[in-house]
C-alpha cells in the first residue's frame, strides 16, 4: 500500500484506535485493573441500552460540528484555535434572541434563531481573519485572545444582565418556539434533532470543498497561498471568508447545545467542546466524512468513561486512549513525510 | 589502435572504473550495466537529460547508494563502500547541487566541521583558519575564511564546498550540476578553477546537461539516456549536436529558426516604473519599456538585479510605487491578477514550484488556475468537472506531457512536465500579451527545444512577449529586441543582430550601452 493512497488516509485512524486501545489495557493492567473488564463496561457505558445511545448521540452533536469548523480552517490554510470562544458566542447571542422569539412560529424562530448563532459565530472568527488578512496578525494568537473575550464576555451576561435563579450562572429558558424538538424522548432524555443538522452541514462542506469553486480556491490557497495568488485568487479575502465559514460551524454548535439540549445558555456550556474539535479534524484528517466518525468516537469514548468507572478504572483512562490517538495519527504524517520524500530523492 | 578489453584501454591509468553498473528503485531501472572510465588527472563530463540516472551513478561511487550489481574500481583498486566515509578515505569528493553547509558558521569552521584540527582536546579555530587560507592561495580558491555563510554569494559558498573536499583529502571530485545556481561570470569563474586543480594532478567528474559547458571544459565525455550509457566521447573529437541526439536519442534543434516578422502595434507599455522589494528598497527604478504584438522583448541581466520585482509588478503581485502600466490600451496600474487574467494576460513564472504550481492538486486542476472562476470550467460556483478533465486531455496530448496522467498530483511530475503543465495552462488562456520568466531553467534539451518552439508559435501568432532570462543564449536567440537591466535600470537596448554576448555582458555588469559601444 502507499503510503499516499486514499484507504491509507482510512485505515490509519482505525489502526490507531486499534494501537491506543491496547496500550491503555496494559496501562489498566498495570493499575491491577482487568482491561477486558474496563472494555466491557466503556461499550456498554456507550451503547448498552436506548439511554446511552442517545447520550452518545447528543455528545457527538457539537463536536462534529466544532470538528468541522477546525478541519475546514485546516483545509484553507488557517489554524482557528478559537472555535471554543466562536461557540460561545453562538450560543449566547442565540440565546438572547432566542429568549425573545416567544409567539413567533416555530418554523421561524427556529431557523431565526440557528443563523443568528450561525451569524455570531462567524463574525467572531472574521475579526481574527480580518487582522490577519489586512496587518499578519498570527490567527493562533489572536483566536485564543477572543476566547478569554468570549468567554469573560458570556460569565458577565449569565451573572449580571440575563442572570436568573441561584447556583450555576444561566440565563432563562429561551422561547418554547425556539426549542429544537427531540428526535427521540427516552425517559428524562431528550435526543436532539441537532444531530440531523450537524450531518447536513459536514455534506454541505464536503460539496463545498469538493465541487464548487469556492472550494477550490479555499484549498488552492491553504495549499499554496504565492500560487493561488498569482491564479488570481485573493488571499486576503480567502482568509477572511475561510475564518467566517469556520466561525459559523463552530457558532452552529453552540446555538445548537443551546436549542435543542439545555435550552438556556449556561456558564459551563462549551466545556472545551471548542478545543476537542481540534482533536476531532486531527482524527478525522480534516475531511468531512472522517470528522462525523471522530466525533462518534470521541463521545462514544466520553459517555462509556462513566460506566468504566463503576468497575473501578478511573475515566481519565480515555484521556489516555484519546492522547494516543492523536499522537499516532500526527506520528502518520511525520511517518508519510518521511516515505514520500525518500522516494522523491531517489528518484 | 590501442589494445582495449571491454572499453578500458590498458595503456592508460584510471581513477575511476565501474563496470556494469546496475540499480534499481522500485518500477525503475535507474542504471542498467553501466560502465564508465574516468583517466586520472582528466575532466570527465557525464551529461544526459533529467533522471538519465546521473546523480544515481555518482552516489554508488560516493558511497551513498549501493549498487545492485557491478564493480567500482579506485585507482586500480575494487572498492565496496559502506558509505560516504570510506568513499573519502580512498580520496573521493563530492559537491551536491544543494550545499550542505552550516549557514551561521564561518567559512574556516564549516571546511574543518566533521573533522576539526584540534589543540590537545579543544577546537583550534587558528590552525583551521590557517589551513583554510593555505588551500584557497594553492588552488586560487577566493574565499573570505571568517565569512559567514549566510553573507557570502552562491559561487563563493561553492567554492568552500571544494575547499572541504580537498581538505578531506581528495583527489577524485564529483561535482553535480555545479552551474545550475551560477551566474555566466561565477560559472567561468569555476572553469578557470577546475582548471588549476586539473593542473596540479586531480581527476574531475562533471555532471551537467549544459552542452556549450561541457564543450569548454571537458576531456571526455560519458552520455547517458533513460540509465544507460549510449555514448563515450573524446571532448575534442564531437560536437554539441551529436551529443544532444545521444542524450535525447533523436535529433535536436540547439538553435531555434526564427522567422522575420514586422511587429503590430504596441500591445504593453510601462512608464517610469518604481518598484520596491521585501525590504522596502527600490528594486525597479525608473524602467520604462514597449512590447508590440508579436514580439519578443528579452531583458538579460545577472539574478537578483530587480528582474522579479518588475515581473511581479507587472503582473500585479506587488505594489507600484510609481509610474504606470499600460495593457492594450488601457491604464492597468494597481490592476489585481485576476483582471490582468481576464484582461488576457498570461504570466509564466520564474519559480514554478513557488508560484507557477500547487503541488498538492492534480495535474488537471493545476490546469485550470487562473481560469477556475470562468464558464466552462465553472458554472455558478460548481466546478464542470466534465470540462475539467477534457481541457486536460486535451492539454496533455497537444503539449505532449508525460505520464499522460492528468489525475497525478502536480509535484509528482519532472521537472520539464512541470513546466510544461504551467506552459501548456498559459498559452491555452488564448493571451494578448505574455510575461515569460527564466522559462528553461533546470530543465533538459529536449524540454528546452519545446519550449522555445512554443514561444516562437506565440510570437507568429501576434501575442507580445516579455521575456526575461538569466540565459544569455536564450536572450540571444529568442528576443526581436534586448534590454539589459542592472540594479535595477535598464542600461541600454539593442538587437541581437547588432550586438555580441561581450557587449550585452559588459552591461550586464553595469556599464551603460554609450559606454559599450564606444
Amino acid at each position: 500500500m502507499r503510503p499516499d493512497s486514499r484507504i491509507w488516509s482510512f485505515v490509519v485512524p482505525i489502526a490507531a484506535v486499534i494501537l491506543a486501545l491496547m496500550i491503555a489495557s496494559i496501562v489498566i493492567l498495570l493499575i491491577g485493573k482487568n482491561p477486558v473488564v474496563a472494555y466491557e463496561a466503556l461499550i456498554k457505558g456507550a451503547f448498552g441500552g436506548r439511554q446511552a445511545i442517545a447520550d452518545t448521540i447528543i455528545k457527538t452533536t457539537p463536536l462534529i460540528l466544532t470538528g468541522l469548523a477546525v478541519g475546514f480552517g485546516f483545509r484553507a490554510g488557517v489554524f482557528n484555535i478559537g472555535a471554543e470562544g466562536q461557540m460561545i458566542m453562538g450560543a449566547l447571542i442565540a440565546t438572547v434572541v432566542g429568549i425573545n422569539l416567544g409567539g413567533v412560529p416555530p418554523v421561524i424562530a427556529i431557523p431565526v434563531t440557528m443563523l443568528i448563532g450561525m451569524l455570531a459565530g462567524a463574525g467572531w472568527a472574521a475579526i481574527a481573519g480580518y487582522l490577519k488578512a489586512k496587518t499578519g496578525a498570527h490567527e493562533v494568537v489572536s483566536t485564543i485572545m477572543l476566547n478569554w473575550i468570549a468567554t469573560y464576555l458570556s460569565s458577565y451576561m449569565v451573572t449580571e444582565p440575563l442572570a436568573v435563579g441561584s447556583g450555576t450562572p444561566k440565563s432563562p429558558e429561551i422561547a418554547e418556539s425556539a426549542k429544537l424538538p427531540p428526535l427521540l424522548t427516552i425517559g428524562a432524555t431528550e435526543m436532539t434533532s441537532g444531530i440531523i443538522i450537524a450531518i447536513v452541514a459536514a455534506i454541505i462542506m464536503y460539496i463545498i470543498l469538493e465541487k464548487t469553486t469556492t472550494g477550490y480556491e479555499v484549498k488552492a490557497a491553504g495549499f499554496n497561498p504565492y500560487a493561488a495568488e498569482y491564479g488570481g485568487i485573493s488571499i486576503s479575502k480567502n482568509i477572511t471568508m475561510s475564518m467566517a465559514i469556520s466561525g459559523a460551524l463552530a457558532g452552529l454548535a453552540g446555538a445548537l447545545e443551546v436549542m435543542g439540549v439545555h435550552h438556556r445558555f449556561l456558564g459551563t456550556l462549551s466545556g472545551g467542546k471548542g478545543f476537542d474539535g481540534i482533536s476531532v479534524a486531527l482524527i478525522g484528517q480534516n475531511h468531512p466524512i472522517g470528522i462525523m466518525f471522530a466525533a462518534f468516537l470521541m463521545a462514544s469514548l466520553r459517555t462509556g468513561s462513566n460506566e468504566m468507572q463503576f468497575v473501578g478504572v478511573p475515566k481519565h483512562i480515555i484521556m489516555i486512549i484519546q492522547g494516543i490517538v492523536i499522537f499516532l495519527v500526527a506520528a502518520d504524517r511525520i511517518v508519510r513525510t518521511i516515505l514520500i520524500r525518500k522516494k522523491k530523492v531517489r528518484s | 589502435m590501442p589494445p582495449s578489453l571491454g572499453g578500458i584501454e590498458l595503456d592508460k591509468e584510471y581513477a575511476v572504473v565501474m563496470k556494469g553498473i546496475t540499480k534499481r528503485f522500485p518500477g525503475v531501472l535507474a542504471n542498467d550495466h553501466v560502465d564508465l572510465f574516468v583517466e586520472k588527472g582528466e575532466i570527465h563530463a557525464i551529461v544526459g537529460e533529467n533522471g538519465a540516472g546521473k546523480t544515481t551513478l555518482m552516489n554508488q561511487l560516493y558511497g551513498l547508494l549501493h549498487p545492485d550489481e557491478g564493480e567500482i574500481y579506485v585507482f586500480g583498486k575494487k572498492v565496496h563502500f559502506k558509505g560516504p566515509r570510506e568513499a573519502i578515505e580512498h580520496g573521493i569528493g563530492m559537491v551536491h547541487q544543494h550545499f550542505m553547509l552550516v549557514d551561521n558558521l564561518t567559512v574556516a569552521e564549516n571546511v574543518v566541521l566533521g573533522s576539526e584540527t584540534k589543540k590537545g582536546f579543544l577546537f583550534d579555530l587558528n590552525e583551521a583558519r590557517k589551513v583554510v587560507k593555505d588551500l584557497s592561495e594553492k588552488y586560487g580558491l577566493l574565499v573570505d575564511v571568517d565569512a559567514k555563510i549566510e553573507d557570502i554569494p552562491v559561487g563563493m559558498q561553492q567554492r568552500v564546498e571544494i575547499i572541504k573536499t580537498l581538505y578531506r583529502g581528495a583527489e577524485i571530485l564529483i561535482l553535480d550540476e555545479p552551474t545550475a545556481v551560477l551566474t555566466p561570470q561565477e560559472a567561468e569563474e569555476l572553469f578557470e578553477i577546475l582548471r588549476r586543480l586539473k593542473k596540479s594532478g586531480k581527476t574531475i567528474i562533471f555532471i551537467s546537461h549544459k552542452l556549450n559547458e561541457v564543450m569548454e571544459i571537458s576531456d571526455n565525455v560519458t552520455v547517458m539516456r533513460l540509465g544507460k550509457v549510449t555514448g563515450r566521447l573524446k571532448t575534442s573529437e564531437t560536437n554539441p549536436k551529436e551529443i544532444a541526439r545521444l542524450m535525447v536519442g533523436r535529433d535536436v534543434v540547439l538553435r531555434v529558426e526564427k522567422e522575420n516578422k514586422e511587429p503590430g502595434d504596441v500591445v504593453f507599455e510601462v512608464k517610469d516604473l518604481w518598484v520596491k522589494d521585501n525590504r522596502g528598497l527600490d528594486a525597479v527604478k525608473g524602467v520604462s519599456l514597449k512590447v508590440r504584438r508579436g514580439e519578443i522583448v528579452g531583458i538579460a541581466g545577472v539574478a537578483g538585479n530587480g528582474q522579479t520585482e518588475l515581473v511581479e509588478a507587472i503582473t500585479g503581485l506587488r505594489k507600484v510605487e510609481k509610474g504606470k502600466i499600460i495593457f492594450d490600451g488601457i491604464d492597468v496600474t494597481g490592476f489585481s491578477p485576476r483582471e490582468l487574467r481576464d484582461m488576457g494576460m498570461a504570466h509564466i513564472p520564474e519559480d514554478r514550484l513557488k508560484y507557477g504550481l500547487i503541488v498538492e492538486y492534480p495535474a488537471y486542476y493545476n490546469l485550470i488556475l487562473g481560469r477556475h472562476h470562468r464558464f466552462p470550467f465553472s458554472e455558478s460556483n460548481f466546478l464542470n468537472k466534465r470540462f475539467i478533465l477534457k481541457n486536460a486531455e486535451d492539454l496533455f496530448e497537444e503539449f505532449d506531457i508525460r505520464p499522460r496522467k492528468p489525475e497525478m498530483l502536480g509535484g509528482n511530475f519532472s521537472g520539464g512536465n512541470q513546466q510544461k503543465i504551467v506552459v501548456a495552462r498559459e498559452l491555452s488562456h488564448e493571451p494578448k500579451f505574455m510575461v515569460i520568466s527564466q522559462p528553461t531553467r533546470g530543465l533538459d534539451v529536449g524540454a528546452i527545444e519545446f519550449i522555445h518552439k512554443t514561444i516562437l508559435r506565440m510570437r507568429a501568432r501576434n501575442v507580445g512577449i516579455l521575456l526575461i532570462s538569466m540565459e544569455l543564449e536564450e536572450i540571444f536567440s529568442l528576443s526581436d529586441r534586448i534590454l539589459v537591466i542592472y540594479e535595477g535600470e535598464i542600461m541600454g537596448e539593442t538587437r541581437p543582430e547588432e550586438t555580441t554576448f561581450e557587449k550585452v555582458g559588459l552591461m550586464m555588469a553595469g556599464h551603460r550601452l554609450e559606454e559599450v559601444e564606444r
